[in-house]
């Protein structure tokens, strides 16, 4: 387990440098990727953008299926996963908030539009998140895994409804770049896949490290508490 | 018993509670005065510019009054361990999740009723699309608070800072429904464009929470 960990972070390492090099780099360097020509060096923003987008989503869903493995089964690993998964989303999806304003800014002309599709439903999603993870820092109860569980449900269930409601309102968010292929370079599509590819796995490191540490705090706890009880039976 | 008797039962105490001691409404509805009071301080508006904000506003003042009856709804519960009589009693936990969402709608109905008299009066509206689509906006967005509502201020019970809990809670799940129910209502007021699909959006979000705060509810309870 250890050294799989090790091979991991250095895998982490090397991917998340090698993607770091290929969104900066442009065309007449070796490995490098165009400049998009109306936006110019501004654009190579979206590397990180859409690789923060895509792994946000990812986690988002890897929270739902185990809330509802936990639910089912009972099982404590489920819940661990669920916990980091929402973590960790939270973060990429802030992520994803940050470099997009950073982005219009320039482009636009403005940091945030009030009334976009996109925009919004990004935002509506990271809010449900953090209630999630509001819930569980405040509640008192031993139960704290179950009620998590529940919301994470209701909070999966409402993304669709967040997007449908926002339906009328506009967009100058480009289109996403997944459903059309064909209008964005092939080089610059291998530089954003290899950056998802190093996010997905700099997640997968840093879940795995927060999925231990919260195996050894609910260890620790468990000690502490059978602790007490054996002294107050003294 | 059987589901309906139990949750007739427990209706008519909670609104026989309600009657008498008028706790929740009389909350509610100075709570909104308040709010509205304050919104016509803030703006001046225009009856045009009136049209645009009043759906805002009035939402915004239900939402915000609904969260203090629906604090109270389960906290009542818990003196003299009524909820955990309740967990040991035989009868399964939907029928009083669905007596007190049932009680919190006709509660939050009440003063929706005299909340839209006041702005009408303040923000002086009229509709200029078809007025009756108000009504099923107001019933099935008031559900959707309401149900949502109920459901997590249950879920909110054993945390701490509970009365801020249920808001962090409610707000985020429920931006479909108040987008449907603030949109609609201003697409009807200013008789731009017509409220149908929020509408039905409106009925398919309650639909679905429904059914997923009854199927879950059992959970909640026995987690508690």
């Amino acid at each position: 387990m250890k050294r799989g960990f090790t091979i991991l972070a250095i895998v982490t390492g090397l991917l998340l440098a090698f993607g770091f090099y290929k969104a900066l780099a442009p065309l007449d360097w070796p490995l490098g990727t165009p400049t998009e020509q109306t936006m110019g060096y501004v654009q190579r923003i979206f590397y990180y953008h859409v690789s923060s987008a895509w792994t946000a989503l990812v986690l988002f869903a890897i929270n739902f299926v185990s809330s509802i493995v936990f639910l089912v089964k009972r099982n404590e690993k489920a819940d661990i996963v669920a916990l980091a998964a929402a973590e960790l989303g939270v973060v990429f999806c802030t992520v994803v908030l940050v470099t997009g304003p950073i982005w219009a800014r320039p482009v636009w002309g403005i940091w945030w539009d009030p009334a976009d599709i996109r925009l919004n439903s990004t935002l509506a999603l990271c809010l449900i998140y953090i209630s999630y993870l509001v819930l569980r820092r405040f509640s008192t109860s031993s139960k704290t895994p179950v009620i998590a569980a529940v919301w994470a449900i209701f909070g999966a269930l409402d993304v669709p409804f967040v997007f449908f409601s926002i339906w009328f309102f506009r967009t100058q968010h480009p289109s996403p770049v997944i459903a059309q292929g064909g209008s964005l370079d092939p080089r610059m599509w291998i530089t954003v896949l290899i950056n998802w590819a190093a996010f997905l796995s700099l997640a997968w490191l840093v879940g795995w490290t927060r999925y231990r540490l919260e195996v050894a705090e609910r260890k620790v706890d468990e000690a502490e508490a059978l602790e007490s009880l054996l002294e107050g039976s003294q | 018993m059987s589901f309906l008797a139990t949750t007739r039962a427990t209706l008519e105490k909670d609104v026989r509670l309600e009657w008498r001691s008028k706790d929740a409404i009389n909350g509610m509805l100075f709570f909104s005065l308040l709010v509205g009071v304050i919104f016509s301080y803030a703006f001046e508006p225009t009856a045009e510019e009136s049209r645009q904000i009043a759906g805002g506003l009035v939402w915004v003042a239900v939402l915000f009054a609904a969260v203090v009856a629906l604090n109270q709804t389960w906290a009542r519960e818990l003196r003299n361990q009524v909820l955990d009589a309740y967990r040991v009693s035989p009868a399964p936990g939907n029928p009083l999740f669905l007596a007190k969402a049932v009680g919190n709608f006709m509660f939050v109905s009440v003063l929706e009723a005299l909340m839209t008299l006041l702005f009408i009066v303040f923000y002086k509206l009229r509709p200029l699309g078809p007025g009756w689509q108000l009504l099923p906006i107001a019933l099935l967005g008031t559900w959707a608070l309401v149900v949502n509502g109920t459901f997590f201020a249950a879920v909110s019970l054993r945390t701490r800072s509970r009365e801020i809990m249920l808001p962090v809670l409610l707000f985020p799940l429920s931006i479909p429904a108040l987008i449907g129910m603030v949109k609609g209502t201003t697409a009807i007021l200013t008789g731009a464009d017509s409220a149908r699909f929020y509408i039905a959006l409106l009925v398919a979000y309650d639909v679905v929470f429904t059914t997923a705060c009854l199927l879950l509810f059992d959970t909640v309870l026995e987690a508690e």
